[in-house]
């Protein structure tokens, strides 16, 4: 066993970071505190490379399984005598793969961020809310326990929360970050409930002892079942509601679009390739419990995940602001990496949905982010994110073009990119566990496709629009991120996932199966085809197209009502028909009824309030016979 | 001397002072006349006091001071009381007691 | 001399000093000095007390001290602590010294203003510190009455009104409170011996079961008044309303605590019995009292009420959890007990200091401040997600102490109401938010507000000590949490909970 204490510093940094800018930041120069920010998040990536180095390779002996191991704890609350809460750093395959995810990101969008985010109010502000949010996902990625998770799960919020609301000045923006709060947070409540039963059930927090096959989460299946499922199931559906809640699943998938309020820096950080996959990383955590006590559960995570990948993919479709479309475009890629997970089993080949989840995950932060971060340049060069106030693009931009159109035939899964070595895990294991799942996300994979090449081409293809000023190709500072990641959208498919993150730790083969490869990358090449066919050049096509769906169309671009439900609930019955009458009760009746013994009493000191008239004689008279009366009393009554 | 008058009659006479004045007190509209009435009160309570003391305790004379002490007080108080009247009447312009009602509520 | 006598005598020579300053300079120089040394000692007894504690000493109460003072009914001057005690001396302490400061600028009567203002903190530092009941319902009665004045006097709006509900409500609960000490009282010694007001002698015994039930509802919403239990709570929006800022601090942040830490030392510890009876109806209403408050709050247009309503909701919760009857709950409602009087007196001196400048607090009329006073701004989000539970601030502890003691009941009544308690979460982050978002963010509603100044240093002093005080029990809650616990052993023990048997639901 080797000494990783030092991953301590991995979210300690950042934190560091954070207080520092966020109480010092408006003393210097804003590039001061951007350039602290960024060389503070080299030290966290060159530490976090480090780990995943020593973890899978150089500590790693040969032809042994991968345990996780505790580098760090401290405590942190007793609960009570069975329940405390720790705080520390797990380094397991996951979490040392996130470690990745996270720093890499985290990194280059600090990097971009320097170029992108030049002489805005508030510059120091944004990296300091970075710090606090690169700090908060690696605590949650390193989490030791559920509890710790959770703690950090909020965090991460609150920091989503910030960085979305970052132009505080605009009421779009505002409300757009009221909104994921308060979406994420009421499925935080799901998570906490969980949690209580969770660890109610198990007397324990601990993400080692709830996993470990022969702990009490697993061998200890006890609670009384409730509506024909087991405690535990319960418990865990109410765990993935919050990861349902974070990651964007229907139907608490609506505040994700109005996320990319944000600053795109932002988005392509939090909302394509870290935070938003938070979700997945929960139930990867606690897929032992999930496979092998709650199949029920994980049948739940299954089709969750399916039906949102579509559901996202056919608004993505419809949308013309480019930040949206790419937001659904992660709703639905989040939904493969569930439904890979939901259709895993556990241990060996059966678990390759585990691996091919995980590995999605990691190819998808990689090219999410660098179409995100491509958007940004683009948004930054036109000042628009509509993709009808684009086109022709691909003249003044080559260096966004190029690593654009590299991410597009990512995400579309043409073959030898790092896209669809991990879609083809994931539609493989859905072909192996579950037939109807494997359809839909075939499906999926070509409308993937066309999306995103309608993306491509109506902004570096179609008709050229008039600039008020020609566009410019982003400074080096956003230009070299869209490189490095370019680099890795191409070459991360070639990482051995299946022997570095399996689902108990043991390494299994792992191959191409061509009856499941080649028809998807022919539907996703015949996506392709259609969406060149029908925005390479500007046509009457998808207007037609759009006529003649009709309804359907309709429902689509206006993303099936969900937000208008939404509304109704808060404003209407929230609002309207819950907190008002509640005002309204508080204030007339509890209060009315305490102004009315007030009133009461008045009313009876009005009503005795004659004897005393002032007039002497009657009081002497009622003083005579009161005194006449108790002498008759004693005297002659007693 | 003891044999002569019983105490009732005192007696009788002190209550028939007493409840005229009572009576004076309650009905006269006048200030000054129920201040006569209460000089009434206070002088059968006087008559009773000496006449008590007379009858069952011959050899003290507590009565007797209880009744110089309200004597003196009368004095006084008829003093203040008229003080008052007058007042009354320079405020009110009447002594009426039923015009002076305002102490109330 | 005792450490604990301290706490009562330094107040009252402040106020003594405070009689001969000459203007409002001195008097709140005195004041603060005052109060300063008050935090001082308070923080002094905090390792004082740790102090015994590490070298072993296990007495339910330390530093105790008795005199007799009243003999004919045995009324004694009798003080101690013990961990809960010391926790909500220091939240006191710190709670008036940020809001002596909070008043620095008070220049009507700032004499009379500064006096009863320390008179009311003297009666809440007698309440913590004693353990006879007699002293310490008249130590309850002298932090209510200056209330009255302070109120009345130097509120606003429709304040002599609110004074006297205020006032009035509370007398009312003091009578309940009255009668139900009166009986715990004379069923002080059921086998006969000389009665007593003493708690630790009062523990020992156990009072008729009979008696218990009639006393316990007087007892426990006699406190529960104070705790803004629904629905005996409606002084508490026209109240905080009305009164001036450091009032109100004191007021939700300290006072309300009187509430819920009577009602766990005094209703639930003396009477247990009745209390695991009767609990079933008070926490249907205090479960009310906290989802109820959260939504009362999010209609509301006035910054005081929205924070009275959301003090209801987390008031509820403590005495939710006090009635909870288990270790993990009692500790969460000490620890929400200070928590939320942290967080409440940071969002009352944040609103005064609002409202000096803008000179409105309704919400509608307000808008984009964050842009003019970005330092109250901050604090004010601080304060805000703090109320809503994020981690790192105190909320979060205590909400999730508070709830996994509850959580410990398996019977479907409590399950319920605990899963509406923590429904609440979602809803204090609706009200909170829509607050921070109309009243901060967005645009500037109106020009004059660009000329507004951001925080004096006597403000930054006041907001800066409670958000570290905040964010310190956040961070780490673990040596608090631990003090209360080793001193709820002995309650605990006591009640020796033998708990409801409902239908189990999970």
């Amino acid at each position: 066993m080797t000494d990783y204490t030092y991953t301590l510093l991995i979210p300690l940094i950042p934190l560091a970071l954070f207080l520092f800018t966020g109480l010092t930041g408006h003393k210097f120069k804003p590039v001061v505190s951007g350039l602290i920010g960024t060389t503070g998040l080299f030290v966290v990536t060159i530490l976090s490379y480090m780990t995943a180095i020593r973890y899978f390779w150089t500590d790693h002996v040969e032809g042994m399984g991968y345990t996780s191991l505790k580098a760090f704890e401290t405590t942190w609350i007793h609960f009570s005598d069975k329940l405390t809460v720790n705080l520390g750093v797990l380094i397991d395959p996951i979490s040392v793969m996130m470690l990745i995810v996270v720093s890499t990101v985290s990194f280059m969008v600090h990097i971009y961020s320097l170029g992108y985010m030049k002489g805005e109010v508030g510059f120091a502000r944004f990296f300091s809310f970075l710090s606090l949010f690169t700090f908060s996902m690696m605590g949650l990625v390193l989490a030791t326990n559920i509890f710790q998770m959770y703690i950090f799960w909020e965090l991460v919020g609150v920091s989503s929360f910030l960085l979305i609301g970052f132009y505080y000045t605009k009421p779009s923006a505002v409300s757009a970050s009221k909104k994921a709060f308060i979406v994420t947070r009421f499925a935080d409540l799901g998570f906490l409930i969980g949690i209580l039963m969770l660890s109610f059930m198990t007397d324990t927090f601990d993400f080692q002892t709830l996993v470990s096959p022969t702990g009490p989460a697993i061998t200890q299946v006890g609670g009384a079942a409730f509506l024909g499922l087991s405690g535990i199931t319960w418990a865990l559906i109410l765990v993935f509601m919050g990861g349902a809640g974070k990651s964007a699943m229907f139907p608490l998938h609506i505040w994700l679009p109005d996320a990319m309020e944000g600053p795109t820096p932002v988005s392509a950080l939090i909302h394509a390739a870290t935070m938003v996959v938070a979700g997945v990383y929960l139930v990867a955590r606690l897929f032992p419990v999930y496979s092998l006590a709650a199949p029920d559960a994980l049948h739940v995570v299954a089709w969750v995940g399916g039906f949102s990948s579509l559901f996202a993919a056919i608004i993505a479709c419809t949308q013309t602001d480019i930040k949206r479309v790419l937001a659904y475009s992660t709703m639905s890629q989040i939904g493969y990496m569930m439904l890979a997970l939901g259709v895993s089993g556990y241990g060996g080949h059966d678990g390759l949905g585990f691996m091919a989840g995980n590995f999605h995950l990691f190819t998808h932060a990689m090219f999410k982010a660098l179409l995100f971060l491509g958007a940004g340049a683009i948004i930054h060069a036109v000042h628009s994110n509509d993709m009808k106030d684009m086109g022709g693009l691909r003249k003044y931009m080559p260096i966004t073009h190029i690593t654009f159109l590299i991410a597009c035939l990512t995400i579309a899964g043409i073959p030898f990119l790092s896209g669809f070595f991990s879609k083809d895990e994931i539609l493989t294991a859905a072909f192996h566990h579950n037939m109807p799942l494997f359809i839909i996300e075939f499906a999926v994979a070509g409308l993937t496709a066309f999306y995103m090449f309608r993306l491509y081409f109506s902004i570096f293809w179609g008709k050229e629009t008039h600039y008020h000023h020609t566009p410019h190709e982003a400074p080096a500072t956003m230009t070299i991120p869209l490189l490095i990641l370019a680099f890795g959208s191409i070459f991360a498919g070639y990482l051995p996932f299946h022997e570095l993150v399996t689902s108990d730790g043991m390494p299994f083969e792992a191959h191409i199966e061509y009856a499941v490869a080649i028809p998807s990358v022919l539907i996703g090449l015949l996506g392709i085809a259609i969406a060149t066919i029908m925005y390479r050049k500007q046509t009457e096509i998808p207007q037609r197209l759009a006529t003649g769906f009709g309804y359907f169309y309709n429902w689509a671009y206006h993303k099936f009502y969900m937000d208008e439900v939404y509304l109704f609930v808060t404003k209407k019955i929230i609002f309207n028909y819950i907190s008002r009458p509640v005002a309204w009760f508080d204030r007339h009746i509890v209060d009315g009824f305490m102004n009315l013994i007030a009133r009461v009493i008045e009313r009876s000191a009005y009503l005795i309030k004659g004897f005393q008239s002032g007039r002497i004689q009657q009081y002497g008279f009622v003083f005579v016979s009161g005194t006449i009366a108790l002498v008759i009393i004693f005297i002659y009554l007693w | 001397m003891t044999g002569t008058i019983p105490l009732q009659y005192f007696l009788i006479i002190s209550t028939l002072m007493f409840f005229s004045g009572i009576f004076g007190f309650l009905t006269r509209k006048n200030l000054i006349t129920m201040l006569m009435s209460i000089e009434l009160i206070l002088n059968s309570v006087n008559i009773n006091f000496v006449a008590f003391n007379r009858y069952l305790y011959p050899d003290n004379l507590h009565g007797h001071f209880f009744t110089l002490i309200v004597i003196a007080v009368a004095a006084a108080e008829a003093a203040v009381a008229i003080a008052i009247i007058i007042n009354i009447y320079r405020n009110f312009r009447s002594i009426e007691v039923d015009k002076v009602d305002e102490m109330k509520f | 001399m005792n450490i604990l006598t301290l706490f009562v005598l330094i107040p009252v020579l402040t106020t003594l000093a405070i009689g001969f300053t000459k203007n409002m300079k001195q008097t709140r120089l005195v004041s603060a000095v005052g109060m300063s040394i008050q935090l001082i000692l308070a923080a002094i007894l905090v390792f004082m007390y740790l102090g015994e504690r590490n070298a072993g000493n296990t007495a339910e109460m330390l530093f105790t001290y008795d005199a007799l003072w009243f003999p004919s009914l045995n009324i004694h001057y009798a003080i101690g602590v013990d961990g809960i005690s010391v926790a909500m001396i220091l939240l006191t302490a710190i709670v008036v010294f940020a809001g002596i400061f909070a008043s620095w600028n008070m220049d009507f009567l700032s004499r009379e203003f500064f006096i009863s203002l320390i008179l009311l903190a003297t009666g809440v530092f007698g309440f913590f510190i004693s353990i006879d009941l007699f002293t310490m319902f008249l130590f309850y009665e002298v932090a209510v009455i200056p209330m009255y004045l302070l109120i009345g006097i130097w509120g606003s709006g429709p304040k002599e009104y609110s004074a006297m509900k205020l006032t009035l409500m509370l007398m009312g609960g003091s009578a309940l409170l009255m009668v139900g000490l009166l009986g715990i009282y004379f069923y002080s010694a059921p086998s006969g011996g000389q009665l007593t007001w003493n708690l630790l002698e009062i523990s020992k015994i156990t009072i008729p079961i009979e008696m218990q039930r009639f006393l316990f509802p007087f007892t426990f919403i006699g406190f529960g008044i104070l705790g803004a239990l629904f629905p005996f709570h409606t002084w508490s929006p026209d109240g905080h309303a009305s009164a001036p800022t450091a009032v109100s601090m004191l007021h939700a942040g300290v006072l309300m605590k009187l509430g819920g830490y009577g009602a766990f030392r005094v209703a639930i510890f003396l009477m247990p019995e009745a209390a695991q009876e009767q609990a079933w109806i008070f926490l249907l209403l205090t479960s009310i009292s906290v989802v109820y408050g959260a939504f009362g709050a999010i209609w509301q247009k006035d910054l005081k009420y929205i924070n009275a309503y959301s003090s209801v909701s987390h008031c509820g919760l403590v005495l939710f959890a006090v009635l909870m009857m288990n270790q993990t709950a009692f500790n969460g409602a000490i620890l929400q007990m200070i928590s939320h009087g942290l967080m409440t007196a940071l969002f009352f001196a944040l609103i005064g200091m609002i409202y000096g400048r803008t000179h409105t607090r309704m919400i509608n009329e307000m808008g984009g401040l964050m842009k003019v006073m970005p330092f109250l701004g901050v604090v004010y989000v601080i304060a805000g997600l703090a109320s809503l539970g994020l981690p790192g601030l105190s909320g979060f502890v205590a909400e999730m102490t508070i709830f996994f003691g509850a959580f410990q009941h398996t019977d479907s009544f409590h399950r319920i109401l605990t899963i509406m308690a923590i429904s609440s979460i979602v809803i204090t982050a609706v009200y909170i938010l829509r607050v921070v978002g109309i009243l901060l963010l967005g645009p500037i509603k109106d020009d004059h507000y660009l000329h507004l100044e951001d925080a004096k240093w006597h403000e930054r002093l006041s907001t800066v000590t409670l958000v570290i005080a905040i964010a310190a029990i956040g961070i780490a809650p673990l040596w608090l949490s631990d003090m209360i616990n080793v001193s709820l052993g002995p309650i605990v023990d006591k009640i020796s909970i033998t708990g409801f048997q409902f239908v189990s639901l999970f």
